[in-house]
């Protein structure tokens, strides 16, 4: 092999194995910090010996054992840290005779215990939002901070700054990084699953452009919760949530129009729908669903999109099964937005007026005052029941609103067909 | 980036010999692998191509060939669909595959075209097409 390839070989190892690298060193040495470096050491071994020494047949047992005798050395030479040194040698996983083949099988067992505890502490509710996001893709994805601000539309020294705040508030908590048991483990699962589809909204919410980095984000998100749901194949809320973000991402190709404006879901062409996405997101909803999961706020969205996913023409779509939906989604994950989509969908299922009634019965319409789509969607209601001249002031109400030039036409363009 | 991973036949495959115990089990330990992974997204064997048919396309006319087909290395026994970063990710994978045939064997990897290689270029046909299929679904 060239010296290059050789390289890119090894860089290709290390992203496959970095993340449960550093899962596994975090709780050995519990500082994520610490653990990075350690990694990024054997990272550098590897690449001074494998170029000459060929490839070892299991580059990742390889990988971890070089980085836990790095650890120990650096324990044994370093006596401020004795204590630390005295519980890693009454460690069972004790490396004394460590063929490569005893932590072969020692790490099948944990690697996957150990991943998922790294990514909770990640993902830990003592940190801010962004900086469990950064660490995150920092730690799981494997994304430089400089592609993490690209993507964040960030610059690289706030991103560094958010890891490096986010680790020193880890060091400090003491953690274990154990997976939380229990009643904290709901809780903390939440925290997990908020951090994977706050980053899937980030690349969705991103309508088409030049950077590709930001439909990346995407492919990150899904990827983390596929790895979620290969670890906690047992809990419905991460199956309905990779359930929603393959679905949604399966119009991915289809829901900007060549010049970047959005497409409307019921004008989109479906043939451009990624179909092995939806059928793979049906496939992680029914499973949600069989593990008593359809109650979940996320196995509840997924379910919406999934009502859309299903129709092969707009007029297929299922509407009442959607309002049904939102009827119990109002109550799982209260939201003024949710109750102006669950309008909708009662107006589409059974015609303006219910649309109207509930809208006129929306619990906190205060928080919507600045919100363009209610007005949108109650001129939409009162034109459908023919009553233009309302429709009308409605349109052009929610086209002062809307910062979004083209939908602003849109609304003006509705408005005008009221007549006047 | 998408690539599918296609298992070459051989003359095993092509007579359908089915695989032994020890090749499915490790098969499903690294189908479990890529799956914890996050990159499997699809994937399945074929039948021998003696139960395969290919149509051929000269002009207007269209000729059914039957098989088996004769140029065995060439056809597909199997594939897999990967989601990766990057063709070095998908070699690595494929490299810790088991070999998926009792003899010597080959694994293919292939990206798929992604809407940015087409470029400006395809651009405004697209956009035609697509505002024409728009336009159809108003009407409906």
């Amino acid at each position: 092999m060239a010296e290059t390839e050789t390289h890119r070989t090894i860089e290709a190892i290390f992203r496959i194995e970095r993340a449960r690298l550093i899962a596994s060193l975090a709780r050995m040495v519990r500082d994520i910090g610490l653990a990075e470096e350690l990694a990024q050491d054997a990272l550098v071994t590897a690449l001074a010996e494998w170029p000459e020494a060929g490839i070892p047949q299991k580059p990742g047992a390889w990988l971890i054992t070089t980085a836990k005798r790095r650890a120990i050395d650096m324990f044994r030479r370093n006596r401020m840290l004795a204590r630390k040194h005295a519980e890693i040698a009454r460690d069972p996983d004790n490396l004394s005779h460590s063929g490569t083949e005893d932590i072969e099988a020692a790490l099948d067992d944990d690697l996957g215990d150990e991943l998922l505890g790294l990514i909770f502490t990640a993902c830990h509710p003592l940190l801010p939002r962004e900086q469990r996001i950064a660490l995150t893709l920092r730690l799981i994805g494997g994304l430089t901070t400089e592609e993490i601000a690209r993507a964040f539309l960030s610059n690289e020294p706030a991103i560094a700054q958010r890891i490096v705040r986010a680790k020193k508030t880890l060091g400090k908590a003491g953690l274990n990084f154990e997976v939380p048991r229990a009643k904290e483990r709901d809780q903390r699962l939440a925290s997990v699953l908020e951090v994977v589809y706050l980053i899937f909204n980030e690349g969705y919410a991103a309508t088409a452009g030049k950077d590709l980095t930001r439909p990346a984000l995407c492919a990150e998100a899904q990827r983390l919760g596929r790895i979620l749901a290969g670890l906690m194949a047992e809990e419905p809320e991460v199956l309905g949530l990779l359930a929603l973000m393959e679905i949604q991402a399966s119009r991915l190709a289809a829901r900007t129009a060549p010049d970047g404006s959005p497409i409307l879901i019921t004008e989109q062409n479906r043939a451009r729908w990624d179909h092995l996405m939806i059928r793979r997101g049906l496939a992680a909803l029914q499973r949600a669903e069989e593990l008593g999961g359809a109650r979940g706020a996320y196995a509840l969205q997924a379910a919406l999109a999934a009502c859309h996913a299903r129709a092969r023409r707009p007029e297929d779509t299922d509407w009442r099964k959607i309002a049904g939906l939102y009827d119990t989604l109002r109550v799982v994950m209260p939201s003024p937005v949710v109750e102006l989509n669950r309008a909708v969908a009662h107006s589409m299922a059974f015609g303006p007026e219910a649309g109207l009634a509930l809208l006129d019965a929306l619990p906190d319409a205060g928080a919507l005052r600045h919100y363009a789509p209610l007005p949108a969607a109650r001129g939409d209601f009162l034109f459908r029941s023919g009553r233009l001249a309302e429709a009308r002031i409605q349109f052009e109400l929610a086209a002062t609103l809307t910062r979004n030039e083209r939908e602003k036409d849109l609304l003006l363009a509705r408005a005008s067909t009221c007549g006047g | 980036m998408r690539v599918m991973v296609m298992v070459k036949a051989t003359k095993d495959s092509e007579a359908g010999i089915m695989p032994s115990a020890e090749l499915i089990s490790a098969m499903g330990k690294f189908n479990e692998d890529l799956a914890q992974a996050g990159i499997l997204l699809d994937g399945d064997g074929l039948k021998p191509s003696s139960q395969g048919k290919r149509v051929a396309f000269d002009g207007p006319n269209r000729t059914v060939i039957d098989g088996p087909f004769a140029e065995t290395r060439e056809l597909v026994a199997g594939f897999w669909l990967w989601e990766v970063k990057d063709m070095a990710e998908a070699l690595e994978w494929v490299r810790r595959c088991p070999n998926p045939m009792p003899g010597p064997s080959e694994i293919e990897i292939r990206p798929f075209y992604e809407a940015a290689d087409f470029g400006e270029a395809l651009t405004p046909e697209a956009a035609e097409q697509e505002e024409r299929i728009r336009q159809k679904i108003r009407a409906r």
